[in-house]
């Protein structure tokens, strides 16, 4: 089936989020659609699925006029779509996760599971996807998962598939394998669309791309006759500077020693087991993994979050025991965590209250008692100046800043302070270029200055263009370490467990 | 359950004037009137509901009595409904007011008739303990929440049940029960341990008392509490968001602890200023549905403290206008709760009454 | 993969909870023989049957000081059984010594008397159907994540429609408007939670203060002056031939009214509908993740308010057993917060309903170990007997709930983007 997409706008309050804009894909091809955050792809995705109604413009499906009011409608007319975050039910089996909504049925609505659970095996064998349709969502890692969503959008016969943002959470070698399954269904006849913010890979799989800015279609571009720099700068609207300059500094004493850690879920289930770190003055530590390796139980433990169940922590030569968040701050580690909406500030409160989120205590806040607003203020009004926070007040909330902005206001809160240790996690996510940028130049400043920085990041790149040294979680263990100049696919395999 | 996400929404105090005043009262002229529009579909006539309407407004702000009466309402309201903002502040919903007004009471009965004590002192005395008590029985919601993840909706709810049991019990017990009678019914307490009248000398019938100014007190000071001290903070930030406050290095546990109790004392001294300043002893139904009423308070007032004064005083003028209601059209006072009940829903609901009366908010 | 040291410190986390577990169940024992064996003479007397009964069994006697101080015995035994074996799983153990536990206590206040244990086995059933069905009006709405705080409002609402009705218009028509009136409070639930995005535990408190008052403000306008109007005819009990003349059995479960069978009726068939149907499929799906049900073309909307009208019906079913089922005739504020020991049925039966249908059988079991109990005249006062269901509630509360997993997406509204 051919896709045509006619003048799409559409736009949210005064955000104008898809504009006039105008694409197609034919069967048998794979278009990729390139874009920032934000820059209005999964909208445009959105409408395409019938989750959104257009403001205006149309949808053409085989040069047939097509309107979609729900999901549904959008599934009978062939389209599919493969959400970012998946849309599966974690306690429900894969094959009642891919019938859910077009189940068979027999008498009195009873499922036939039998009858499914075939049509399931059938399609798995004939485009190759390997799936065992009894297991729980939730026991399954996300490369078999997104298997499942793929399962899930031709059960329900889909002839155009959408995919967005298909590789965020797949290690590299589990992304070759997703281009082998996408080829696979190219080659069956489906159009498929590509959503991605991930220059080489647009490169290596698509046949046309075309590149999303500010709600706008701002260029096309085969891939034979177009570079990485050239999709950037398209992407970005300006000259991109992709690489962090990174002088060599000789790195110091041990910051933060970790010995034999191990931490056990409620279940007792192992989520980190007999780790050893250490960290150095001087030194920027990535943490590369597939999201769900233990990273973050490792960091809600240095962080006085979680109790460990066995091991030390170590800050400057003396051991941490059942350290509280509050201790761990007082001997100058300063946390950036990985949800800032969910950890890092509180959405409804201003500015000012969250600047004092992790300090309000202090002689400098507070007499004990009463909080000196007044002071407080100050102290806002002086990271937002040095941070370069976007924002007219320090009394708007904080729900009201980008997420870029917020991410400034979070990391200035950190690092305004004495700091001899940072442990940043996702720090650039969900995050524009620009502020990437700033971000980036913000954590090597820090390093340089004498700071020890632990970064974790899902994203390879990230991790690579930072670290002076990298560590990769495999199923709660550190697998393997590379020196800065490692190759990424060797990375990319220890991310798999292959050691 | 995302409370705190609700609480962000509704409780946050920056909104506008349309929310903080125009909202709740639409929704209390609206829900008068479908109490009301009730009391005619239940069979009354037109004659009785306008009689109703009238009384209503005259026995709660008619004149210097019935405003009297409306702020003798008002008191132990205003103590219950702040202790229930404050747990909202903390993201706790706590409906346990009820009890924790009858626990308060139950101790200052036991403190105001077992000893003889200078005036001042022993009124002192009853308030501490009724306030202690109620903190006491509150905390056990609190302790519950922290330490197990108990619901506090329904550890209160059956700690209401079980002090109304409690309080029976408290009633029949040969050391509190009023001689010579057999029904439940404590003693009297002593003339020293009484709430003084503070309009005794204009008029010795009006029963305001000096709990409505410890009450005006109490709102001052969660007021300065919540906003202004570290203790306020990080009963919000426990409430908006628990996450960041665990990461901020705040103990949340300990935070709902004391939010708990805090809100429990509060609750205790209503029920001891009721005992003190109005009833001077207890009977079983004593509590006569305060705690309740107190969630409206709260709801209605945005756990706002200045919000709850205001509130309280309409719920207060509710309940005296319903009583004189209840005299000159002998309607039944379960009305004034009908009313109360959707005054909560509308205002819980401001979509609905933006979408009833669109032309108010264009 | 876990190696020898995370075992071996596996290990002593288990060794130090079983002997916590196991030293709190010596003790246990030792209370239990302190207050109840202590001092205790004579027998008790336990009624199987009543002699009119075609297969009457004898009556069962226990020597009352040493069936109490054999049970204290062996909950202490299970103890250092504990201790010694660190068993995986000491559910079991726990479980056993309740029952002992009941049991010693049951035997302590019967000493010297004698009491009918299938006539407590009989209310314990009847106690537990209201009960029963609150759970499963609150399964309904929190599987598709609407919590129902409201279902005490909707039992009251229940029972005054099925006393206001079942006196006009007799008891069958009086049920089938009860369940009528409570479908409708499911609606405004429904509506305000849903479609207005009400906080669902403002909602639900809303609604229970509002019965409340409306059905005290109709109580004494209308049914005080018209006692007519509060008079309903009750459902007699219907035996059932044959397995109603079981011994205990018989009298437990096959001579009850319908409320019984229908409630163990509706505990099966919600079993199967939520469990094996494809509606059932969908509606949990909405409640673990709406939004990955409304992108397969599940309305979440829909869904929510027909589930929530479902346990509002079912709520009205149950309110009515308070009036059609036992008395026949409304108070104010009758359901005495049976609703709310409903939810916590239902968290205890972990959303399941045969397991909440299990748990709403303790209650009804503590609920009418109380009423049965004031009869034999126990130093106990009855106001603390009476107490016995809601603190039984609290402990489950605050029990089980670490463990129990409710529906991912219960208590947040569904905000439908377009």
């Amino acid at each position: 089936m051919k896709l045509k997409l006619n003048e799409i706008s559409k736009s949210f309050g005064p955000v104008k989020a898809n504009s006039d804009i105008n694409l197609t894909v034919d069967c048998g091809e794979i278009l990729g659609l390139l874009g920032e955050n934000g820059a209005g792809k999964t909208t445009l995705m959105n409408i395409l699925t019938g989750l959104y109604k257009p403001d205006s413009g149309s949808i053409l499906i085989d040069s047939q006029l097509k309107e979609f009011h729900n999901p549904r409608e959008a599934n009978k007319n062939g389209v599919g779509m493969v959400h970012q975050h998946f849309m599966l039910v974690p306690v429900f089996s894969v094959t009642e996760n891919i019938i859910l909504g077009a189940e068979p049925t027999t008498i009195f609505n009873k499922i036939d599971l039998t009858n499914a659970k075939e049509k399931v095996l059938k399609i798995s064998s004939e485009y190759n996807l390997d799936v065992d349709p009894d297991q729980l969502i939730e026991k399954l890692p996300v490369g078999i998962q997104q298997r499942v969503e793929i399962i899930k959008i031709l059960f329900r016969d889909a002839e155009i598939l959408i995919f967005d943002e298909p590789t965020a959470v797949l290690t590299p070698q589990e992304v070759i394998e997703f281009f082998a399954i996408i080829k696979n269904l190219k080659k069956a006849g489906k159009a498929i669309v590509f959503i991605t913010h991930k220059l080489h890979e647009v490169l290596e799989v698509c046949d046309r791309i075309n590149v999303l800015r500010s709600g706008k279609i701002v260029g096309e571009e085969l891939p034979k006759k177009t570079n990485n720099k050239k999709l950037a700068e398209l992407m970005v609207g300006r000259k991109v500077n992709l690489k962090t300059s990174r002088q060599i500094v000789e790195k110091g004493e041990v910051l933060l020693e970790v010995n034999n850690l191990s931490i056990l879920s409620e279940n007792k289930e192992p989520l980190l087991s007999n780790l050893d770190v250490k960290l150095h003055k001087n030194e920027i530590l990535g943490i590369a993994g597939v999201q769900g390796n233990g990273q973050t139980e490792f960091i809600e433990a240095l962080t006085g979050l979680r109790k460990i169940s066995s091991g030390k922590i170590s800050y400057f030569g003396k051991e941490c025991k059942n350290f509280s968040p509050r201790k761990i701050h007082q001997l100058g580690v300063r946390h950036i965590p990985e949800d800032r909406q969910k950890q890092g500030l509180i959405g409804d409160f201003s500015l000012t209250e969250n600047i004092i989120l992790n300090t309000y205590y202090e002689k400098k806040f507070s007499n004990n008692i009463a909080l000196n607003w007044s002071n407080a203020k100050k102290e806002a009004k002086r990271i937002i100046e040095k941070f370069d926070v976007r924002t007219n007040s320090e009394e708007i909330i904080a729900d009201k800043l980008s997420g870029g902005n917020q991410q400034k206001l979070l990391i200035g809160r950190e690092m305004s302070r004495s700091i001899n240790l940072l442990i940043a996690s996702q720090p650039t996510r969900g995050v524009d270029v620009g502020s990437i940028e700033y971000i980036h130049n913000q954590i090597v400043m820090a390093r340089n200055k004498g700071i020890g920085v632990l970064l974790n990041s899902t994203e390879l790149d990230e991790i690579i263009a930072l670290s002076d040294r990298i560590i990769v979680f495999y199923e709660g263990r550190v697998i393997a370490e590379f020196p800065s100049n490692a190759d990424p696919n060797i990375i990319g395999l220890a991310m798999a467990g292959v050691n | 359950m995302k409370f705190f996400i609700y609480l962000s929404n509704y409780f946050s105090n920056r909104e506008t004037i349309q929310e903080i005043i125009l909202i709740p009262v639409i929704a209390t002229l609206l829900a008068i009137f479908l109490g009301l529009l009730l009391l005619i579909v239940s069979g009354s006539s037109t004659q009785i509901a306008l009689t109703a309407l009238v009384a209503l407004f005259t026995g709660s702000f008619g004149s210097l009595s019935a405003i009297s009466e409306t702020l003798t309402a008002a008191t132990p309201l205003i103590f219950a409904a702040l202790g229930i903002a404050v747990g909202f502040r903390a993201g706790l919903f706590n409906i346990g007011a009820e009890g924790q007004i009858i626990l308060g009471g139950m101790a200052a009965v036991a403190i105001g008739f077992s000893f003889q004590l200078p005036f001042f002192l022993h009124l002192l005395f009853l308030l501490l303990a009724g306030a202690l008590l109620g903190a006491c029985y509150a905390f056990i919601s609190g302790w519950l929440k922290a330490t197990t993840g108990a619901h506090e909706v329904i550890t209160t709810i059956m700690l209401n049940l079980i002090a109304y049991r409690l309080l029976d019990f408290f009633l029949r017990m040969p050391a509190i029960q009023k001689e010579g009678r057999n029904d439940p019914i404590s003693k009297s307490i002593f003339e020293t341990a009484e709430l003084p009248r503070i309009l005794n000398y204009l008029d010795p019938n009006l029963r305001v008392h000096m709990g409505f100014i410890i009450a005006i007190i109490a709102v001052t000071f969660v007021y300065w509490l919540i906003f202004h001290t570290t203790i306020g903070y990080e009963f919000r930030a426990v409430g908006k968001n628990l996450d960041a406050s665990k990461y901020g290095g705040i103990n949340s546990s300990m935070t709902i602890i004391v939010a708990m109790s805090l809100a429990g004392l509060l609750a205790g001294l209503a029920g001891a200023t009721q005992i003190s300043g109005i009833l001077g002893r207890a009977t079983p139904g004593f509590s006569a549905g305060i705690g309740f009423d107190a969630i409206a308070v709260a709801l209605l007032g945005r756990a706002h403290p200045i919000g709850v004064l205001f509130s309280s005083i309409l719920f207060g003028a509710l309940i005296a206008g319903g009583r004189a209601m209840q005299v000159s059209a002998d309607v039944s006072l379960d009305l004034i709760t009908v009313i109360q009940a959707l005054i909560i829903i509308f205002i819980a609901a401001p979509i609905l009454i933006r979408k009833l009366f669109p032309w108010v908010f264009k | 993969m876990m190696n020898n040291l995370n075992k071996d410190k596996f290990d002593n986390i288990k060794t130090k909870k079983s002997l916590i577990i196991g030293l709190s169940l010596i003790f246990f024992g030792f209370v239990i023989y302190l207050f109840f064996g202590l001092g205790v003479e004579g027998q008790a007397t336990f009624r199987l049957s009543r002699p009119t009964d075609p297969f009457a069994l004898p009556n069962l006697i226990l020597p009352a000081h040493s069936f109490i101080g054999l049970s204290a015995l062996l909950i202490a035994f299970f103890g250092g059984r504990i201790i010694i074996k660190a068993p995986k799983n000491f559910t079991i153990f726990m479980a056993l010594s309740f029952f002992l536990a009941i049991a010693a206590f049951l035997v302590w206040a019967t000493a010297g008397k004698s009491f009918s244990l299938t006539g407590m086995l009989q209310a314990t059933v009847v106690r537990a159907v209201p009960i029963a069905l609150a759970a499963m009006a609150g399964i309904m709405c929190e599987r598709v994540a609407v919590i129902n705080i409201g279902i005490e409002g909707m039992l009251l609402a229940g029972a005054f429609a099925g006393a206001l009705f079942g006196s006009i218009f007799g008891n069958l028509i009086g049920l089938i408007l009860a369940i009528l009136v409570g479908g409708g409070f499911g609606f405004i639930l429904a509506a305000l939670v849903v479609t207005f995005r009400v906080d669902q535990i403002i909602a639900g408190v809303a609604i229970n203060i509002f019965v409340l008052g409306i059905t005290s403000f109709l109580t004494n306008h209308l049914l005080k002056s018209n006692p007519e109007l509060n008079d309903a005819p009750i459902f007699k009990s219907i035996h059932i031939p044959f397995l109603s003349e079981i011994p205990v059995l018989g009298s437990v479960f096959f001579k009850q009214n319908i409320f019984v069978y229908f409630c163990i009726f509706i505990v099966l068939i919600s079993t199967y509908y939520l469990f094996k149907t494809a509606y059932g499929l969908r509606a949990r799906a909405v409640g673990e993740h709406p939004k990955a049900a409304e992108t397969l073309g599940i309305s979440v909307i829909k869904t929510r308010f027909n589930h929530v009208i479902m346990g509002g019906m079912i709520a009205g079913f149950g309110g009515a057993w308070f009036t059609l089922g036992s008395v026949g005739r409304f108070d104010e504020g009758m359901t005495g917060g049976r609703g709310f020991i409903g939810l916590a049925a239902m968290i205890f039966g972990r959303w399941h309903p045969v397991g909440a249908l299990f748990a709403a059988l303790l209650f009804g079991f503590a609920d009418s170990l109380q009423q049965k109990l004031a009869i034999l005249r126990t130093p106990i006062p009855s106001e603390f007997l009476a107490m016995a269901p809601y603190l039984v509630t609290i402990i489950v509360v605050a029990g089980i709930v670490g463990n129990a997993k409710p529906p991912q997406a219960i208590g947040k509204a569904y905000v439908k983007e377009n």
